[in-house]
Order: structure tokens, then C-alpha cells, then sequence
């Protein structure tokens, strides 16, 4: 008999009678079958809007960054919110991935492959945008520290924006080595069941040669849980760097020390928003409703409702930082914020960020999926105008009335923005299509403690009293002859 | 790396395994190795094998980050080219944090995911021999090696008595080599 095993009073995380074979079955079949029309007409949409993206970078390469709309005043548009904007996306998949392992919640196994592919994918589309806003793109590499003919003249290490080339190169590389190391044994999965050659040549290639010998598991087991204990506070460190662009400098709205934790939250929120967008529409599609289950979606709207609070709180504390500080210049940007020419964009972020969330309160509304959907896009759309808010209202009325101006964004850097929607959708597109959208071995591994139909031959254990239990792991213990599961 | 002769067991369920693996390991066969499709907890233990040092190689690589960064950068800050920026010091320690930090993560995890692979030789282009094509479905898979003290049908039979759900006798290469997993390899044909 075997007795580690979950409560049934927690919900199963895999629904339905499975064992090893069907799941499997259930997650990798998507890979070997023709996608459906769907699919196609997602993808090429995609790709058609990363083109257009293309087209309006190499726009404004070719022209400026004047065609972008940016002017002397507002030098960080669109494009610095959307850099922004992405790279908190990405972080939800991190904290699914890394977070959520030390602190061993169980349900992250269900999401954490997609999760931390949108993380990928996600950061691809953040760095796209300090890029091309160094205007001579060409030149780009003069931020790498290396010896150059020039002195050699060194990047400065003391600013902030290097530590934000640091801190996204090294946030990328350690998030796409996390995830691609989980994805070897899956992918030697897809291999072994292969019918075509070209399958099993390509899989062959991308698993690596895994075999999964005792020794290999338990390596990458440790691999996993040091990954996890570095990603951790990785991904606080990145987004508090990015704070650091805004927090470093004099600019009233900018200068506060609240910043690092306020964004990370915030990061959190939308990648949370973001997650769940995808997942509504992929469980769907991929027909895994039974892994990624409505109580999936529930814990992750929980985390939505705490880290919206979070984010409101720091609104609140601002505006009561701004009053109490009895600084001129400070008062005068967040009373601009809220009726100032830019009120919308505040009063968007208000209502999105810190009123909708709240109805996550509701247990019925947390289990609701289309509810769900809509608000994962009303979250995503508040917290890209909370960028746009911090950015441009602390930005377009500076200290000379004389060079206070108005911004609007042209086509180039709008097309730009819609180009990473291409980049990202079309990445996911093809995850979706080549890739165990779920993590088939760590299903596995929890399958016998979570599973709906080993849950419910637990069931008996749950009703005995005291003194049978104790009977039965004495007996228990006679009959067998080697401990297992320690 | 040498071609070899191998009974293997399938089992279904990792609650049958522990027990056989167990009785492989008292009845004194050559055990070669055993693959499951999913890390199963104590199944080092039961094998006996060494917890794994990779954390160590780790750490080892997240000192080196965190030595690169600090030395480079206070190198080229305080002797290389110094530059005064609003009249901070030179050796302005707290300002180089972040990047010491991103270097640090940056070494470690690379380092060791080049040290994983390094240990369980693996790479793009690697090919292994894989006993079962369910081993990394559904089946956990124990493969003796026969050796000339152990006949085949001694060690089937033993291995049929520990339940398991299918043997056979396989010829193998044991180690790894470059190849293309959609072709055949020679020694397979002796399978057939």
C-alpha cells in the first residue's frame, strides 16, 4: 500500500482516470497530429504582424526616432512602457517556475512549461525596445565592455541603464537554460514514440540523448532546484533594476524609494494576467482541461487579487509620499497625474489595476473562465497604462513651464509595439505546435499523489479512526521489505 | 564503449521496481543500469548511489562570477581609466553591486548546466541506446548485463520472478556515440 499521499480535501491537479501511458498520450499527441485551422490562421496573423513590426523598425531606423513622435521633452514613449511592460510579463513565468518550486506548490507542474516559455518569449519582445531606442542601432554594442580602440573607453558601470543590459541578458540566458533543461527529458518523450524519421531525427537532436538513467534524474533534479534557488532572486533583481532606471534619477514621480517592490509586484500582476490569457485559450485548443484545470486558474487568480492589492497600496502610498514630503515639484506631478491633460491614462490604470481585481474576491468569479479571460486582458491593459503613467505624465511637464509639451505616438512606434504581439504570438504559436505545452515527467511525478483517481483510492484512509491507521502502517511496515519513498 | 549483452525487465509501476531492484541487487547479477520516465524519489537511494556534487560545481562557478565582476570592474574603474562621476569615489562598491550579482547567477547557471551535461554526456547529436521505447513513456526499465558467470535464461527467469511485464535479451552498445536518431545502427540488426 502505498501511503504518501494528498489530502482529499485538496482539489486533484490532474482530473479524470489516467495513469502513465495517457499522459503522455494526452500531451504529446498534439505534437504528432496536423494542427487545426485555427491554429494556422493564428499563426500566420502572427507572423503577418511581426512583419509589419519589421517594416516599422526599419522605418524608423532609416529615418530617426523622430517619426517615432518621441520629442525633447518626452524622450521615453511608448517604447520604454512597452519595455517595461514585457519584461513584467515575463516574470510570472519565472516566479511559476522557480518560486513555486521552493516553496513546493504542487499545481505549478500543470503550468509552468507554458508559464516559463511566455517568459522567453516575452523578454525576446522587451529587449527589442531599448535597442532600437539607441537610434543608431548599429552602434549598439558599443554597451559591452570590451577592449576597444577607443582607449579603451569602458561602459559605465555605475549606471543603472548597463545594469538593466546586465540584468535582461542574464535574466534571458538563465530563464531559456531552466526551461530547456526541464524540456530534454520531455522532448526524449516525443523521440522514443516518433513514427516519422524526420521526427525522430529532429527530436533526437533537441533531447539531447537522454535516456533518463537513475543518475540522469537525480542530476537534473539538482539542477532544478539550484536553477530554481538562483532564478528566485533573479527575477526580484531584474525588475528592481529596471526601477532603477526610473528611481536613480531627479525626476519628480521617478525619485522614490518605494519602486523596486512595486514593480516587482506589478510584474507579477501582469505576467499572472498574461498566463492566464494564454492558458484559457490553450487548454482549450490542446484539449489539456483535465492539467490545467479550473482550480489552476482559481490559484492563479488568487495570486492576481494579492499582487493587484499590492500594487494599489503602492499607488495609495505614493500619492500619501507626494502630500507628506511637502515637496512642490512632487505634489505638483501626481496632481497632474490624476487631472492633468493625461487624466485617462491614470484613471485607466486606477480602475484596472486596483478596482477590477478586487472582484476576484468572489470564489464564483475566480472559477469562472470566461470572467477569467476578460479580466487577464483588463489587468494587462491597466498595467501597460501604469508604464505609460509613470513615463510620460512624470515626464511631460518639466521643471520650465517654457518646455512643457503633449505626446502622442506616430505609426512607427505603434507598428513597433504590435510587431512584438507578432514576435510573441508567433513563438507561441510554434511552442504550442513542437513543444509538450505541459511537463509530461513532472506530471508523472505527481500524478500518484494528485491525481483525481488516486485521490479517490485514498479515500478509505481519510475515514478510518486513529487507532486503525496506526494498525495499518504497523501491518504496513511488517510486510514490506524495502522503504520506499522516504 | 564496447557492445555488450543485456537482459532487460519492464516494469509498470515504480511500486514493483523498488522491491525487484532490491532483489537484483542481492542476487549478485551485474545491474547496468536502470530508466525510469520520471525522477522517482529514493530510487538513488535504493541503487545506492552517491548524492550528486553538481551544486558544488555550482557554487565553484558563482565565485568565479562574482570575482570576474568585481575585479574587472574595479580594475578598469581604479586603475585603467578612472572617471570622476559627480565626485563619487573611484572604488564606489554599492554602484557595482547589481552587476556583481547578475554575473554571479549568470556564471552558476551556466556552469552548471555545462557541467550537467559534461556528467550524464549528453549533447545535441548524442545517441544512446535505449532499451525500451516506453522507458520514457510509461515503463521503468533494469537492464543486467550478461556476463560469462550469468546465462540468459537464468537471469530472464530471475527477472520474470520479480514481475516484471516484459523481458528480453538485447545487444547493445553501453556507452554513447554521434549519431542520427532515425538511423538504425548495425548492431541493432541483432536484435531483430
Amino acid at each position: 500500500m502505498h501511503l504518501k499521499y494528498e489530502s482529499i480535501v485538496r482539489e486533484p491537479l490532474v482530473d479524470g482516470e489516467k495513469d502513465y501511458h495517457q499522459v503522455t498520450e494526452d500531451i504529446i499527441s498534439p505534437i504528432e497530429m496536423k494542427p487545426g485551422r485555427m491554429w494556422y490562421v493564428g499563426f500566420f496573423f502572427s507572423v503577418a504582424l511581426l512583419l509589419f513590426g519589421v517594416f516599422s523598425v526599419a522605418w524608423a531606423v532609416y529615418w530617426g526616432l523622430g517619426t517615432w513622435g518621441v520629442n525633447k521633452t518626452i524622450g521615453w514613449g511608448w517604447d520604454i512602457t512597452n519595455f517595461v511592460w514585457w519584461v513584467g510579463i515575463g516574470h510570472a513565468g519565472t516566479l511559476i517556475s522557480a518560486i513555486l518550486l521552493l516553496f513546493r506548490q504542487g499545481w505549478r507542474t500543470g503550468v509552468n512549461r507554458a508559464a516559463e516559455a511566455m517568459t522567453i518569449f516575452a523578454v525576446m519582445c522587451a529587449g527589442q525596445f531599448p535597442i532600437f531606442h539607441m537610434g543608431r542601432v548599429w552602434d549598439g554594442f558599443f554597451v559591452l565592455p570590451y577592449p576597444n580602440s577607443r582607449g579603451p573607453l569602458w561602459p559605465n558601470f555605475n549606471s543603472p541603464l548597463l545594469w538593466d543590459v546586465f540584468a535582461i541578458s542574464t535574466y534571458f540566458t538563465v530563464s531559456l537554460l531552466f526551461w530547456y533543461s526541464g524540456l530534454v527529458p520531455d522532448f526524449a518523450t516525443v523521440r522514443d514514440r516518433a513514427k516519422t524519421k524526420f521526427r525522430k531525427m529532429m527530436y533526437g537532436l533537441a533531447s539531447f540523448g537522454w535516456t533518463g538513467t537513475a543518475k540522469n534524474w537525480q542530476r537534473q533534479e539538482a539542477l532544478a532546484l539550484v536553477l530554481a534557488g538562483l532564478a528566485t532572486p533573479l527575477v526580484l533583481s531584474v525588475h528592481t533594476i529596471v526601477s532603477f532606471d526610473f528611481a536613480t534619477s531627479v525626476i519628480p514621480g521617478w525619485h522614490t524609494t518605494i519602486f523596486p517592490p512595486y514593480f516587482v509586484a506589478g510584474a507579477i500582476f501582469s505576467g499572472f494576467a498574461m498566463v492566464n490569457t494564454l492558458l484559457v485559450i490553450s487548454r482549450k485548443i490542446l484539449h489539456l482541461e483535465d492539467y490545467i484545470t479550473v482550480g489552476h486558474l482559481e490559484a492563479m487568480n488568487k495570486v492576481i487579487v494579492l499582487t493587484g492589492s499590492i500594487v494599489g497600496v503602492a499607488y495609495l502610498t505614493e500619492l500619501f509620499m507626494a502630500w507628506y514630503s511637502g515637496v512642490l515639484y512632487e505634489q505638483a506631478a501626481f496632481q497632474w497625474r490624476i487631472l492633468g491633460p493625461y487624466w485617462w491614462s491614470y484613471w485607466a490604470m486606477m480602475t484596472c489595476n486596483v478596482v477590477s481585481p478586487q472582484l476576484f474576491w468572489v470564489k464564483k468569479l475566480r472559477r469562472n473562465i470566461p470572467f477569467t479571460f476578460v479580466m487577464s486582458i483588463v489587468v494587462n491593459i491597466g498595467m501597460w497604462f501604469e508604464r505609460f503613467v509613470i513615463i510620460v505624465t512624470s515626464l511631460y511637464r518639466d521643471y520650465i513651464p517654457g518646455s512643457w509639451a503633449y505626446y502622442s505616438p506616430q505609426w512607427p512606434e505603434v507598428g513597433f509595439y504590435l510587431g512584438t504581439f507578432g514576435l510573441f504570438f508567433t513563438c507561441y504559436f510554434l511552442f504550442s505546435k513542437y513543444f509538450p505545452v505541459i511537463a509530461v515527467a513532472e506530471i508523472k511525478f505527481i500524478l500518484k499523489t494528485s491525481g483525481e483517481s488516486y485521490k479517490k483510492k485514498m479515500k478509505h484512509i481519510e475515514d478510518m479512526t486513529e487507532e486503525e491507521f496506526v494498525h495499518v502502517i504497523e501491518t504496513h511496515h511488517e510486510d514490506e521489505e524495502v522503504p520506499h519513498h522516504a | 564503449m564496447a557492445i555488450k549483452k543485456f537482459a532487460v525487465a519492464c516494469y509498470d509501476d515504480e511500486e514493483v521496481l523498488f522491491p525487484a531492484i532490491k532483489k537484483v541487487r542481492r542476487s549478485g547479477y551485474k545491474l547496468h543500469d536502470v530508466y525510469t520516465p520520471f525522477p522517482v524519489h529514493g530510487l538513488d537511494h535504493a541503487l545506492g548511489l552517491k548524492e550528486t556534487d553538481l551544486h558544488i560545481a555550482g557554487f565553484i562557478f558563482g565565485l568565479c562570477g562574482t570575482s570576474t565582476a568585481l575585479g574587472f570592474i574595479s580594475w578598469i574603474f581604479t586603475s585603467d581609466w578612472p572617471l570622476n562621476f559627480g565626485g563619487k569615489p573611484h572604488f564606489s562598491l554599492p554602484a557595482w553591486i547589481p552587476i556583481t550579482f547578475e554575473l554571479t547567477v549568470l556564471f552558476a547557471a551556466v556552469g552548471m548546466v555545462l557541467t550537467f551535461c559534461y556528467l550524464n554526456q549528453i549533447m545535441p547529436g548524442v545517441k544512446k541506446h535505449v532499451f525500451h521505447p516506453r522507458q520514457t513513456d510509461d515503463y521503468f526499465v533494469v537492464a543486467i548485463e550478461l556476463t560469462q558467470h550469468a546465462s540468459e535464461e537464468e537471469v530472464v527467469t530471475f527477472l520474470k520472478s520479480t514481475g516484471a511485464k516484459e523481458t528480453s535479451v538485447q545487444v547493445a552498445e553501453e556507452g554513447w556515440w554521434y549519431g542520427r536518431w532515425d538511423k538504425q545502427e548495425p548492431y541493432e540488426l541483432l536484435n531483430a
